[in-house]
């Protein structure tokens, strides 16, 4: 386990409560992803794994120090004003490295994302895409052992989202660190994770779990077999009855 | 063709203006030391330019200097006062009544804080204070703007406060802090112009000055001339502070 969350509850002041209670334990090198509701704590869940919410009620276990772990959002949340490399360098600087293995790591983290060319960009000039690759370029810097994404691409066209995720299986491959990814979309989720978690409306609590039985990455024509259908209707099901909706 | 569009526009309704003021003045016969025409405040712009420009440089520092101290004070009210909202709730009805307060009404009471021998150092103080509070508003709404996520990421990353403060809460900032600047810049050179009005004194040799001395010896066509320096400065000051906005915060727009 690389990560947990045990019965985990939290209220904000003034809205009642968030989430809760929820329980997920994360696994070293594994793919989860949880779909959810809107406003059923999902990203809520993700700041408590990464440490920067503390729960009202329950535990959460981290056995990965902040530096091992790395958080992509919704939107690329990149600094406007710094040039793409500046923005992978982010981590690394604020961890005081060193100039000469800042400049290698981002080279290569730029790389990785297949953005070497773009290093000098700033963000106002590069696509959605774009964006979201030096995002993930930047939390992939640090070679966390604990990734958390956040709707990552639920802001980009169908095709762009399509090969952004068959880019984070390409980069879990090389590193195999935990993934954690949180979304709204059933056929995204089933792609991409080897466990999906079901939560139900807000305060969002674990409804189901399906385990998705193909190898990681997946192999061509994943999307038009049964294993892949079946999961989609299975957790669509899920989705509806934890939502309150007729099934 | 567009860009020359732009700038003929407006010269050629100004130069229109221009021709019906001097049309009406001679047509009418109007006496020169109740309304000179623009051919006669022309010349006296060409007559008085080394004391105009002079003067409209005296003007034009006491202005800067003004800016700088608002700008340095304004700084480190917002940069404190974002330390907490309760900072803020305690700085801004404060800050709103020196906003709203006549720069007119405090001229005097400056005056002889500065030392009445200083005239130039009451003008500089109340140029500050008009500046002040658009500075210290921008700075504080910028200081506020920052983009929660990446806060987030910064925590998560464990930044330093000075580090959050440097390198995301101050650039963050900048738009809102260079548009304060803008706009404190301004009303800055307003302030200098009324506190020199105010202040009543030859000492300080500004624009204003040369506007009082030409009105006493009812001298329209040099008061006139004044005004035109005057309105060209604002121009200039307005143009200058623009193009520092869009050099400055080019990178925030994604242009080189």
């Amino acid at each position: 386990m690389i990560a947990a969350l045990r019965d985990v509850v939290v209220e904000y002041a003034g809205r009642g409560r968030a989430l809760g209670p929820f329980s997920l334990a994360v696994q070293p090198g594994e793919i989860v992803a949880v779909v959810g509701p809107s406003g059923c704590g999902k990203s809520t869940a993700l700041r408590l794994l990464a440490g920067l919410e503390q729960p009202g009620a329950g535990e959460v276990e981290r056995q990965v120090g902040r530096g091992g772990t790395a958080l992509v959002f919704q939107s690329p949340t990149l600094m406007p004003w710094a040039e793409a490399a500046a923005n992978v360098a982010l981590p690394l600087e604020l961890a005081g490295r060193p100039v000469g293995e800042r400049r290698e790591r981002v080279a290569h983290a730029l790389r990785r994302v297949g953005l070497s060319d773009a290093a000098r960009a700033f963000p106002a000039e590069l696509s959605g895409g774009m964006a979201m690759r030096v995002s993930l370029a930047r939390a992939l810097v640090t070679e966390p052992r604990l990734l958390l994404l956040d709707e990552p691409f639920a802001a980009l066209d169908g095709l762009t989202r399509r090969r952004l995720v068959e880019d984070v299986h390409r980069l879990w491959a090389q590193t195999r660190p935990a993934i954690v990814f949180v979304t709204h979309d059933v056929d995204e989720a089933v792609y991409l994770a080897s466990r999906v978690v079901v939560m139900t409306a807000g305060p969002g609590r674990a409804a189901r779990e399906v385990a998705i039985e193909a190898p990681l990455p997946r192999p061509p024509g994943f999307r038009a077999g049964a294993a892949f259908r079946n999961a989609v209707e299975e957790i669509s099901e899920a989705l509806d009855k934890a939502a309150g909706a007729p099934v | 063709m567009r860009r020359l569009a732009d700038i003929a526009a407006p010269l050629a309704l100004l130069l229109a203006l221009c021709g019906l003021w001097e049309a009406a003045c001679r047509g009418l016969d109007v006496a020169p030391y109740f309304l000179p025409p623009p051919s006669a405040v022309l010349a006296a712009v060409v007559d008085r330019a080394p004391v105009l420009l002079l003067s409209a440089w005296n003007t034009l520092k006491m202005a800067l200097l003004g800016l700088f101290f608002a700008s340095a004070v304004a700084m480190v009210i917002a940069l404190v006062a974002s330390l907490h909202h309760l900072l803020e709730k305690a700085v801004r009805p404060i800050a709103v009544a020196v906003q709203v307060t006549p720069v007119v009404a405090l001229a005097p009471l400056v005056s002889i804080w500065a030392g009445l021998d200083h005239p130039e150092r009451a003008v500089i103080g109340l140029s500050a204070v008009v500046a002040f509070f658009p500075i210290l508003s921008g700075a504080l709404a910028g200081l506020k703007a920052t983009d929660r996520d990446l806060e987030r990421l910064f925590r998560l990353y464990a930044a330093s406060p000075l580090q959050t403060l440097f390198r995301l809460r101050l650039p963050s900032a900048a738009p809102h802090i260079v548009e304060g600047h803008r706009v404190g810049a301004g009303l800055a050179v307003i302030g200098a112009v009324v506190a020199e009005l105010a202040a009543g004194s030859g000492a300080t040799q500004g624009l204003a000055w040369r506007i009082l001395e030409a009105s006493n010896r009812l001298r329209t066509a040099e008061m006139l001339a004044g005004v035109v320096v005057l309105m060209a400065l604002g121009l200039v000051v307005h143009g200058a502070m623009g193009l520092v906005e869009s050099r400055v915060l080019r990178r925030w727009r994604g242009a080189r």
